[in-house]
């Protein structure tokens, strides 16, 4: 637990100066995954690891603020003493994931389509931009429409919008009690259960199909969650803890090959892209991963007919281009926010998009 | 009151008049000072100001050769909703034209297996709700306006309402976005996923007061309606112990759908307005609301009346019937007509604080009102800790104008002071560009110069709003006079 928040700021200055990239690097957990692998050689690396600690937390404000450096792990803990928790659920990667690296590639898990995102979870964070100024956006409070979201603009980002130094998020309560049921149903059917029930008034918080069968985890008060298992019936599974751990920490048996992993982000009731070989649809249909390789082209295509995108996730060629194209007027207007936030184009250059 | 702008060239004028009429139908197009009256402000009367021309476009593509227009003349564009905002935010630009977008109100399709709703931005944000009902889903955000403002409108100001705490801002529940740049080249933002590839780009737009894009069409993320919800009401005699209560509430471990506080004044204004039974002798009162299946609203009903008990609640009442929750909702959805009716005029704040404070930040402003000689009435979102004072003052008269202003900046910066921010929902607008240096330092409202330039290089849209321009006010010809100050309504 230390603030580095000044040596950063002398980095980011130097590296301004002589025109030396900076490779942004949390606890390692995600360098390569969701981006592109850019030559190192010339690159700098900018450690954030030791920049770490809970700064604040105030449980009865549902805030808590802490370095971009801290250990999921270590914020996990503080809050299970609250009994608070990140509603987001976000993969620790045995313990390696930080909060801003979290925040930088919008990391969220199973119940994110009712709990929201870490993107929806941001208060305020605070920022070294390309300027080597530090920067404070957003704030510590549930609401602030003072300037531009610059806080949410951070998720998705990858590190190349800044050096992101701090973040404020709104924690939210333990749930007081969770049920998953299990179904033995093929992939179309699971879609077909998942798309009624997301309009079902119920405490539904979780709903995942993967290898045959489908869960559904209701979270909630008691009762509520008691009388919905009830009515919904389907099998209780136990130690459903620790398949939700597996899902949203990639170690579900589904995960654990070494093939190339897309991430198909889309509308979640277009039909299941079975023509693509093995998938495991999360967050009710609107998140799917799929194994193996594949001809980029044509999953551009089934993600845009879906509404949605695909980028490719973990393995695979990582030298070409791994996330989803923008079109002309998208992509210029990418470059002019870039350079509105890092002019000189030293913030993990080429990880986001090879022109960016 | 308004002096119209003599500055810009009378031949400027004529050729936009000339341009429009070849795209826009006659009745499109408001040219007289008497009808342009109804725009001249938002419902932040005190900031006024006449525009070249007013007009209401149809269509989409109208929208946008009305800004390619604009853009070949460099004329400033001011988007407007509905005019509800409180920030003077679609007041008009005295060289440039408001651009009305009220008669683009369809609601286009609701999706009900995917649970979402795409509707033009003229769209009230309660006929969604309304739309949506014989889905059994509705739209959350519920801003007290909701039967007059538009959804663009609440895209443009982030709005909140008395449910965010739960179901989130506007930032929460919008999945995507059409929207015409200032060129009017159309960009969709977001997409039917629930993240977009690259740049997050809704989230500078949404709360980005019309200086970033047009937005021409919204998908909306709608909710299933609960099962059942209840208000449960609770009168004490200190807001010490309502805001200890909201504490212990969130300490439970319940997030209730609503929790709202409204001070002594306030209560007593809203009771003679609706009759909703509220304690017109209580110091504070306390509005909360669980909402869930019927069961989970039981639970918590009940765990919540045991903590107000404990709290010290001296009036407690739990809704029994849909009737008599709206009728406990309708006193604190009407407190600011209500508080109106009080004096002549009011000036409402908008501050958000951290919640401990609240007992705080009340006593202050009690303390100031006594110092300007001024009457305030205090609503508080609770559950958020946004905070909004109610100034009551007399418009007719230029001095209580300005100590109504001082008063409401002091408000803003003591809110900063406490950790908090000038506005939790309202947002800036020309309003509160004075106390944006006191949130922001010259270094953040430079970097928001350089991210509204990345959208917007001309400075045409909305100009003079939202964030104080330092670094091009030279350059810039028409910053309306006296940034963050009061210019109309004076005489
Ligand atoms: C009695 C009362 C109660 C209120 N209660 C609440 C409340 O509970 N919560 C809350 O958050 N607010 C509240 N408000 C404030 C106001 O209603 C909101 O800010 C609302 O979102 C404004 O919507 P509008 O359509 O009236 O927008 P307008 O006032 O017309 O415009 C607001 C801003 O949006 C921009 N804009 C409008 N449409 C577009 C578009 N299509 N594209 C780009 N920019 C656009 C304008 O340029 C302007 O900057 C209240 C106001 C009143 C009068």
């Amino acid at each position: 637990m230390s603030d580095r928040g000044a040596e950063i700021v002398d980095t980011v200055a130097q590296a301004l100066a002589s025109k030396t990239p900076l490779s942004i690097n949390g606890g390692g957990s995600k360098t390569n995954i969701l981006g592109r692998s850019v030559s190192s050689d010339e690159f700098q690396t900018l450690e954030l690891g030791q920049h770490s600690g809970i700064i604040d937390y105030h449980p009865a404000e549902l805030v808590l603020t802490a370095r971009a450096g801290t250990p999921l792990t270590e914020i996990n803990a503080a809050l299970a003493n609250e009994e608070q928790m990140l509603a987001f659920e976000p993969p620790t990667f045995g313990g390696r994931a930080t909060l801003g690296g979290t925040l930088a590639c919008n990391m969220s898990g199973p119940a994110r389509p009712w709990s929201g995102s870490v993107r929806d979870m941001v208060l305020g964070v605070q920022l070294v931009n390309g300027k080597a100024e530090l920067l404070n956006f957003g704030g510590q409070v549930m609401k602030n429409v003072a300037g531009y979201d610059v806080s949410r603009l951070q998720a998705g980002a990858l590190g190349t919008l800044g050096v992101i130094t701090q973040v404020s998020l709104k924690v939210l309560p333990l749930a007081e009690h969770s049920v998953t049921l299990v179904y033995e149903v093929d992939a179309q059917q699971a879609l077909k259960i998942m798309n009624e029930r997301r309009s079902a008034a119920k405490p539904l918080n979780a709903a995942c199909w993967v290898q045959g069968f489908l869960y559904l985890r209701l979270s909630g008060a008691q009762p509520a969650v008691t009388q919905t298992a009830k009515v919904w019936g389907g099998e209780e599974m136990p130690n459903a803890d620790e398949f939700w751990q597996k899902i949203r920490e990639f170690e579900h048996p589904f995960f654990t090959s070494d093939h190339a992993l897309w991430r198909f982000s889309q509308g979640p009731t277009a039909a299941v892209q079975s023509e693509f070989g093995d998938i495991l649809l999360d967050w009710g249909g609107a998140q799917r991963w799929l194994r193996g390789e594949q001809q980029r082209d044509d999953l551009v295509k089934s993600a845009e007919d879906a509404g949605g995108h695909v980028g490719l996730y973990r393995g695979g060629d990582r030298t070409g281009e791994v996330n989803h194209p923008v079109n002309t007027v998208q992509k210029a207007l990418h470059q002019r926010l870039k350079h509105a936030l890092d002019p000189a184009g030293i913030f993990n250059p080429g990880r986001l998009y090879s022109w960016m | 009151m308004h002096t119209p702008s003599n500055s810009a060239p009378a031949q400027v004028r004529a050729q936009l008049l000339q341009k429009l009429s070849e795209v826009l139908p006659a009745d499109a197009i408001i040219d007289e000072t008497e009808a342009q009256r109804p725009f001249e402000c938002d419902a932040l009367t005190l900031y006024r100001e006449l525009p070249l021309l007013v007009v209401l476009p149809s269509s989409v593509e109208q929208v946008q050769q009305i800004l390619q227009i604009c853009q070949a003349l460099s004329v400033p564009v001011v988007p407007r909703g509905s005019g509800t905002g409180l920030c003077a935010g679609s007041m008009p630009h005295p060289e440039g034209i408001v651009l009305g977008l009220s008669k683009l109100n369809r609601i286009i399709e609701i999706d009900a297996l995917a649970c979402t709703a795409r509707v033009q931005p003229g769209v009230s944000n309660l006929s969604i709700s309304q739309a949506a009902k014989a889905f059994g889903l509705y739209y959350a955000p519920d801003p007290s306006s909701q039967i007059a403002c538009s959804i663009g409108g609440n895209i443009a100001e982030n709005s909140g309402g008395v449910h965010c705490l739960k179901y989130g801002l506007t930032v929460h529940n919008v999945l995507s976005l059409e929207v015409l740049s200032v060129t009017g080249e159309p960009m969709t933002l977001g997409g039917q996923g629930l993240d977009s590839p690259g740049f997050d780009l809704l989230a500078p737009l949404i709360g980005s007061e019309g200086l970033l894009a047009v937005v021409t069409e919204i998908t909306v993320k709608l909710l299933p309606i609960p099962e059942l919800a209840r208000v449960i009401m609770a009168g004490f005699d200190s807001v010490d112990n309502a805001g200890n209560a909201v504490s212990d509430i969130i300490g439970a471990g319940i997030i209730p759908a609503g929790l709202e506080l409204m001070d002594a004044l306030a209560i007593q204004a809203a009771e003679d307005f609706v009759h909703a039974g509220y304690p017109r002798d209580a110091a504070a009162l306390l509005l909360c609301e669980v909402d869930g299946t019927v069961e989970e609203v039981e639970t918590h009903i009940a765990r919540v009346n045991q903590l107000f008990e404990a709290a010290g609640a001296t009036t407690i009442r739990v809704s029994q019937s849909e009737t008599e929750r709206e009728l406990l909702w309708r006193g604190r959805k009407s407190a600011f007509p209500a508080v109106g009716r009080l004096a002549p005029d009011y000036y409402c704040m908008d501050g958000t604080i951290p919640r401990g404070q609240v007992a705080y930040v009340l006593g202050e402003i009690a303390r100031l009102g006594a110092e300007y000689g001024l009457r305030v009435a205090n609503v508080f979102h609770a559950g958020d800790g946004n905070l909004h004072p109610l100034i009551l003052f007399d418009a007719g008269d230029p001095n209580d104008i300005r100590k109504a202003e001082e008063f409401g900046a002091k408000i803003l910066e003591l809110s900063v002071a406490v950790g908090g921010c000038i506005t939790g929902e309202h947002g800036v607008g020309l309003e509160k560009l004075g106390q944006m240096p006191s949130q922001f330092s010259e270094q953040e409202l430079l970097q928001f110069e350089e991210i509204k330039a990345a959208f917007d290089p001309q400075l045409m849209l909305n100009p003079g709003k939202g964030i104080p321009i330092l670094k091009r006010c030279q350059e810039y010809r028409a910053l309306p006079a006296r940034h963050g100050h009061m210019h109309g309504g004076e005489s």
